[in-house]
């Protein structure tokens, strides 16, 4: 394609972010390692030289501290975006996050706004065993009072950074490492797409198609989705037509969409790397029984993770995880097509 | 540095407005809770934690503060938030519960948020402070005035959060202040077995800021070096620790037997009560005559029933209102 502008979601992160910064004075970014280093993940490069130290802030290694710090900021008319470098870190730092930035709205009867973005990044895979590998979408779906979103590709990525940056609300960025296009990461090719050069935002709480079918629904988040891109295609080949559902956004979740496409297909498998009980994949799997049981044609699946926490060894942690061969059995399973010898 | 007249006058009547609120709090607490007490009952449900006999520190901080200056305060917070200038009828109001309180009911007693006077709550221990600090870097950031204080009790100073935001507040000479209200227990737990050090405010050495001891929940003297630590903060020197000595005149939360103070403690507290020794002192030292101290507790008196009244007569919310306001 003429005029291709292929971006890693680390680039569109930091592009949507400074183009914001531009725009907006509130706007400021602090975090662990965020300035000199420009992100552990890449996520907010080129930010120090262009904006300076004020608005862009290595910050001691202290979260309560810090986003203690953007409640009380965001409060004041600022819009701080902070990182949580791990997502499993939120054990030092939860009550800033869930008894304050999530709660403060609600308890002051809108007396005050928390408009923010906690970035934090999620997902494992690369043998860095269970404090640095979790996903824990449910954990904070599970509480309101927060937006939560997680692109699975550049442009998404771009967009949902910019309407984070825009919404008046505490916001959850997760961004799966996987999908960063980190090289030492390892590298996912559908993460990185064309981004447009000019600011856009995508909705919050709008899921996307992103292959669509008619034999099975696969609903998915972030690296989820890629898994399931591959399983359709595979799936395509044996005859059975897989249609994706990129939820993008857990909270507000799309549930027409999922809803819609399960009306179609009939069919539904969840995939879901966070851990496989009281989650996400249930939380999916309600959504359509407790509208839609006269449409299934099978009993609803979800490839998550084991409730075991994540291991280190490569053999131990790769069994765990959801991948597209689980989803094609899954789906050759529930679509009733002969197990193949 | 004394206080004017009229900064005298205001603290006076701040602080006697602040106990006969809560005295008339304390008495509707109890209304439906007897003979049997189950704090779901009254009109007024739930933990109530009174801060009678901590007013100074209140007032001597807050005399200093302006508007648009930033508080914090805790699962006790009348006291301050009278200081502060919250509005005294929505916080009467949503300590009810009733609609018409500063949140709609949503917040109640331990989490009173007042934009207008920039006052925000945590119910939990030491988690005021970060935003405290965080609002203190919007202020440096964007070049506006503005100090922001945090109070918290002295088992606060135990809190991971503690040592994060005085870190924080300090590496990056913050315009803050934290005030330690130390009124000697954790709710059953005595400082000396909850705390390694006697002072807290040496605790500032560690961050290499101010620490001050202001022992007597004297409010001249919390006056005095609350002024010092705000004006530096002001001059953008940095955050300043200060740690008052102060009293509970009542229970960690209504209802609680206070088993655990020593034999005779709360009599010798009671003979130290701040307020008729703040009255004693301004009479002695011959600013005031009885009528105009007479005349501050009236106006005092005038407003704590002015807005009970109000939170009384307020309707309740509507039901299904528990369902809006999760986002803005």
């Amino acid at each position: 394609m003429e005029n291709e502008r292929k971006l890693t979601i680390a680039r569109a992160m930091a592009e949507a972010t400074a183009q914001e910064m531009r725009d907006d004075p509130s706007v400021f970014v602090m975090g662990e390692d965020i300035a000199e280093l420009g992100g552990v993940f890449g996520n907010t490069r080129g930010l120090l030289e262009e904006f300076g130290k004020e608005r862009v802030r290595d910050t001691p290694i202290s979260e309560t501290g810090f986003i203690g710090a953007a409640v009380g900021a965001a409060q004041d008319g600022m819009k701080p975006v902070v990182e949580l470098m791990f997502v499993d870190f939120f054990g030092v730092c939860f009550d800033a996050i869930y008894n304050l930035m999530a709660k403060n709205t609600y308890f002051s009867g809108g007396n005050f706004n928390v408009p923010m973005v906690l970035m934090t990044s999620t997902g494992g895979g690369y043998s860095d065993a269970g404090q640095h590998s979790q996903c824990l979408y449910g954990s904070f779906a599970h509480l309101p009072g927060m937006k939560v979103v997680s692109p699975s590709n550049a442009y998404d990525a771009k967009g949902l950074m910019t309407a984070a940056l825009r919404d008046p609300n505490p916001v959850i960025y997760m961004y799966h490492k996987g999908l960063q296009g980190m090289g030492w990461l390892g590298t996912e090719a559908g993460a990185i797409v064309h981004v447009p050069e000019e600011s856009y935002e995508v909705e919050i709480g709008k899921a996307a198609i992103a292959r669509e079918g008619h034999d099975v629904t696969i609903v998915s988040i972030a690296q989820g989705v890629h898994h399931g891109l591959k399983a359709a295609e595979r799936l395509a080949d044996q005859g059975i037509r897989a249609e994706v559902v990129d939820l993008r956004s857990l909270v507000p979740l799309d549930r027409d969409t999922i809803r819609a496409s399960v009306a179609k297909t009939g069919r539904l498998i969840v995939v879901d790397e966070d851990y496989h009980s009281y989650g996400v994949s249930g939380e999916i799997i309600a959504t359509v029984t407790e509208s839609n049981m006269a449409d299934l044609k099978a009993p609803p699946k979800r490839i998550a993770y084991p409730d075991v926490p994540i291991p280190f060894a490569r053999v131990l942690e790769q069994h765990c995880l959801p991948n597209a061969d689980k989803i094609v059995a899954a789906a050759r399973e529930i679509c009733g097509a002969p197990v193949p010898a | 540095m004394q206080p004017a007249k009229d900064t005298l006058a205001w603290m006076y009547e701040k602080m006697v407005t602040s106990r006969r609120f809560e005295n008339a709090i304390e008495k509707i607490y109890m209304e439906g809770k007897s003979p049997v007490f189950n704090m779901a009952d009254g009109p007024i449900p739930g933990e109530m934690h009174l801060s009678d006999g901590q007013e100074p520190v209140a007032v001597g901080v807050c005399a200093h503060l302006n508007p648009e200056d930033v508080v914090t305060a805790t699962h006790r917070p009348h006291h301050q938030a009278i200081a502060k200038g919250v509005d005294l009828k929505k916080m009467a109001a949503e300590i009810f519960g009733k609609a018409t309180g500063l949140s709609g009911g949503r917040g109640g007693h331990m989490h009173i948020f007042d934009a207008d006077v920039n006052f925000a709550c945590s119910g939990i221990i030491a988690q005021g402070m970060g935003p405290a600090a965080g609002a203190a870097l919007s202020r440096q950031i964007q070049g506006k005035p503005g100090v922001a204080v945090s109070f918290i009790g002295e088992g606060a100073a135990n809190q991971g959060a503690f040592h994060e935001a005085m870190n924080l507040a300090a590496v990056w000479k913050l315009p803050m202040v934290v005030v330690v209200e130390d009124n000697a227990w954790g709710i059953s737990v005595s400082k000396e077995a909850s705390t390694a050090i006697q002072r807290n405010s040496d605790r500032a050495a560690a961050y290499g800021i101010p620490g001050h001891y202001i022992p007597g929940n004297d409010p001249m003297k919390i006056y005095e070096v609350a002024g010092e630590a705000i004006a530096r903060a002001r001059r953008g020197e940095g955050p300043t620790l200060i740690e008052v000595e102060t009293y509970r005149l009542a229970g960690h939360f209504m209802g609680d037997a206070e088993g655990y103070r020593p034999d005779g403690e709360k009599d010798g507290l009671f003979e130290k009560d701040p307020i008729p020794a703040m009255r004693a002192k301004l009479l002695a030292d011959g600013n005031f005559t009885e009528a105009e101290l007479d005349a501050l507790e009236d106006k005092a008196q005038a407003a704590v029933d002015e807005a009970i009244g109000f939170a009384r007569e307020s309707a309740d919310p509507k039901p299904e209102d528990a369902l809006t306001a999760v986002f803005a």
